[in-house]
């Protein structure tokens, strides 16, 4: 689009960005939220293998959930502006600020999954390994959505525009990232609920992206355009193209199992950066703040006005 | 009682009204009094690195962590009045604000209380909790608070709170020179304001209009609000801005019900599987 039609649709001032860019960094949070993904999915798939019987998926499940959540809390202190300071966090709980839900969550999660693997690993307290097992994957759920609630809940244009479908698209995408890794690592035979984890993960992850990408907000463009849409059809390559594979050939080879539930992971990583590169772009353009706002107030002055013409009339 | 105020003291301690600022661009002679009042008042650092911009008489560009009064300088084109004649220019000048939102999405996402409502209705940043976490930049939607990357933590407009709590007004509207900002009590800011906007009117400057006094709005009503000359737009301000919270208890069932599918989907892959 051309420079002087731009200028055309919208006023701004000296073409400066009305909002602030978000401060973070890519590699922490996005980050952060891939890692928080994979372990979330990797504490569901281990919570079933430990009640179906299937030792070596729910040890490299459990082992891959801590090393995940622990990457996770590490990025997520790194990108404060004072890490010396991140017990703040836990000052207050406050049900209007995802990040304080989110930091509550997590200090639930990442004990539960760090004592179910604990457990996994010394074969002491089997039995309480496993009921915290249990409650891992039970706020694992959590973990693995309320970062959608964190993106959208800001005045950037792309996050807050998706804000009704983000959770699904973020649901998806864990449960790829952590079935895919799982399928990876564990042995074929007993890998079988990882591989459909991973394959449901993708398509979850595949349509609900789309219908973000479609909502026919004007901010959609940075999905499409520019380093977030790279990111985002890079993404749907991998978790297609990986989720293909794991369905038709990962349960007869350990090579298509790793290199298909890799190539899944990969496109959940994808994902998350796509989405974050894409509400950083929406931030440094004014028009995806001005366009939209403003055919909402033009929208309810015709209205008003329509209502003043009705009534002059009668 | 909405969303945004969960938790949160009503606006205005018992007994004390709320204070505000009431920027009345049509006053503006773009001096930059209040921008050097600031920073003086409140120890701001220089911006780094200086620059000309070639934007008009505007070399400050925008609100920043280390800049909490700007003055934006417009020059708008005028049509020439009859034909043959020659086109004008007019200047337009206002100095934009921290607006101490009614529903402020900074304050409601801040996950560690360091921002707050103060006795005066305003929002305040208590430094030394503060940890740096940047989520009240990105829910801002006028794009006023900011982190100082080489500190860390987040600043913004106090409307001098040190000054307030013993009876003196801020310092940017104790040095303009033309009363283009007026602090003072809100619900008496506004009833001036609309008398003002009235009487421009009268004087046939049909573009006068407030922005941000609407109690009804998006934000529920600025503390710090304006009378422009324009749209806000032109001025770098976000037309229709809305507090991001105000979706929130939508995403959380959203996020609830992608929670319990997860779960569900999980407990799928294992059905009939068990060994």
């Amino acid at each position: 689009m051309s420079r002087r039609r731009e200028r055309e649709e919208f006023t701004s001032y000296y073409g400066r960005p009305i909002l602030k860019e978000p401060t973070w960094e890519a590699a922490d949070i996005a980050g952060y939220i891939f890692a928080g993904g994979v372990a979330a999915a990797s504490s569901m798939l281990a919570a079933g293998a430990q009640y179906t019987g299937r030792p070596a998926l729910e040890r490299r499940a459990k082992l891959t959930a801590l090393t995940a959540i622990s990457v996770s809390a590490a990025a997520l202190v790194h990108d404060l502006g004072r890490p010396e300071r991140f017990l703040n966090m836990l000052r207050v709980a406050k049900p209007t600020s995802p990040m304080s839900m989110g930091s509550w969550i997590l200090s639930v999660y990442g004990p539960l999954a760090g004592a179910s693997a604990a457990a996994n690993i010394t074969g002491l307290f089997p039995a309480a390994g496993r009921a915290c097992g249990l409650g891992a994957a039970v706020s694992g759920s959590a973990v693995a959505t309320y970062t959608a609630v964190l993106l959208a809940d800001t005045a950037v244009p792309t996050w807050h525009d998706a804000h009704e479908i983000l959770p699904f698209v973020f649901a998806g995408s864990a449960a790829a990232a952590g079935g895919g890794i799982a399928a990876a690592l564990a042995p074929v035979p007993e890998a079988g609920p990882a591989r459909r984890m991973a394959v449901a993960g993708a398509l979850l992850e595949t349509v609900a992206s789309l219908r973000m990408e479609r909502s026919g907000h004007l901010s959609t463009e940075t999905l499409r355009e520019g380093r977030g849409g790279t990111l985002m059809r890079l993404s749907k390559a991998f978790s297609i193209g990986g989720a293909v594979g794991l369905a038709l050939g990962g349960h007869r080879s350990r090579t298509v199992s790793v290199v298909g539930g890799l190539a899944v992971a990969a496109g959940s990583a994808l994902l998350r950066f796509g989405v974050f590169e894409a509400g950083k772009a929406s931030t440094r353009d004014p028009k995806y703040v001005v366009v939209p706002q403003r055919e909402r107030l033009n929208a309810a002055e015709a209205v008003r006005r329509e209502a003043a013409g009705i009534d002059a009339a009668a | 009682m909405s969303v945004t105020q969960l938790g949160m003291p009503a606006i205005g301690a018992p007994g004390e009204a709320r204070k505000g600022f009431f920027t009345d661009t049509s006053l503006c002679i773009g001096c930059k009094a209040c921008e050097v009042a600031c920073k003086e008042w409140n120890s701001l650092p220089a911006e780094r690195p200086l620059q000309l911009t070639g934007e008009s008489f505007d070399n400050t560009s925008r609100l920043s962590a280390d800049t909490w009064r700007h003055v934006a300088f417009i020059e708008k084109k005028v049509p020439a009045p009859a034909a043959g004649g020659t086109e004008g220019i007019k200047w337009l000048m206002s100095s934009d604000v921290c607006k101490h939102c009614t529903n402020a999405a900074c304050l409601d996402v801040c996950p560690t209380g360091a921002l707050f409502r103060t006795e005066h209705g305003t929002v305040v940043v208590q430094q030394d909790i503060c940890n740096g976490c940047g989520y009240c930049v990105s829910a801002c939607p006028y794009g006023v608070i900011d982190q100082r990357p080489d500190d860390g933590r987040a600043f913004k407009c106090t409307m001098c709170y040190d000054r307030l709590g013993v009876g003196e007004e801020p310092a940017c509207a104790k040095a303009c020179p033309t009363q283009s900002i007026q602090y003072g009590e809100l619900d008496e800011l506004r009833e001036r304001a609309d008398a003002r906007v009235a009487e421009l009117h009268e004087r046939g400057v049909d573009e006068a209009r407030l922005y941000g006094r609407d109690p009804d709005g998006g934000v529920g009503g600025d503390g710090a609000f304006f009378l422009l000359l324009d749209e806000p737009e032109t001025y770098g301000l976000p037309p229709d801005p809305v507090v991001t919270t105000r979706d929130l208890p939508a995403m959380w069932r959203r996020a609830a019900g992608a929670a319990a599918g997860l779960l569900a989907g999980a407990a799928v892959v294992f059905w009939g599987a068990r060994k």
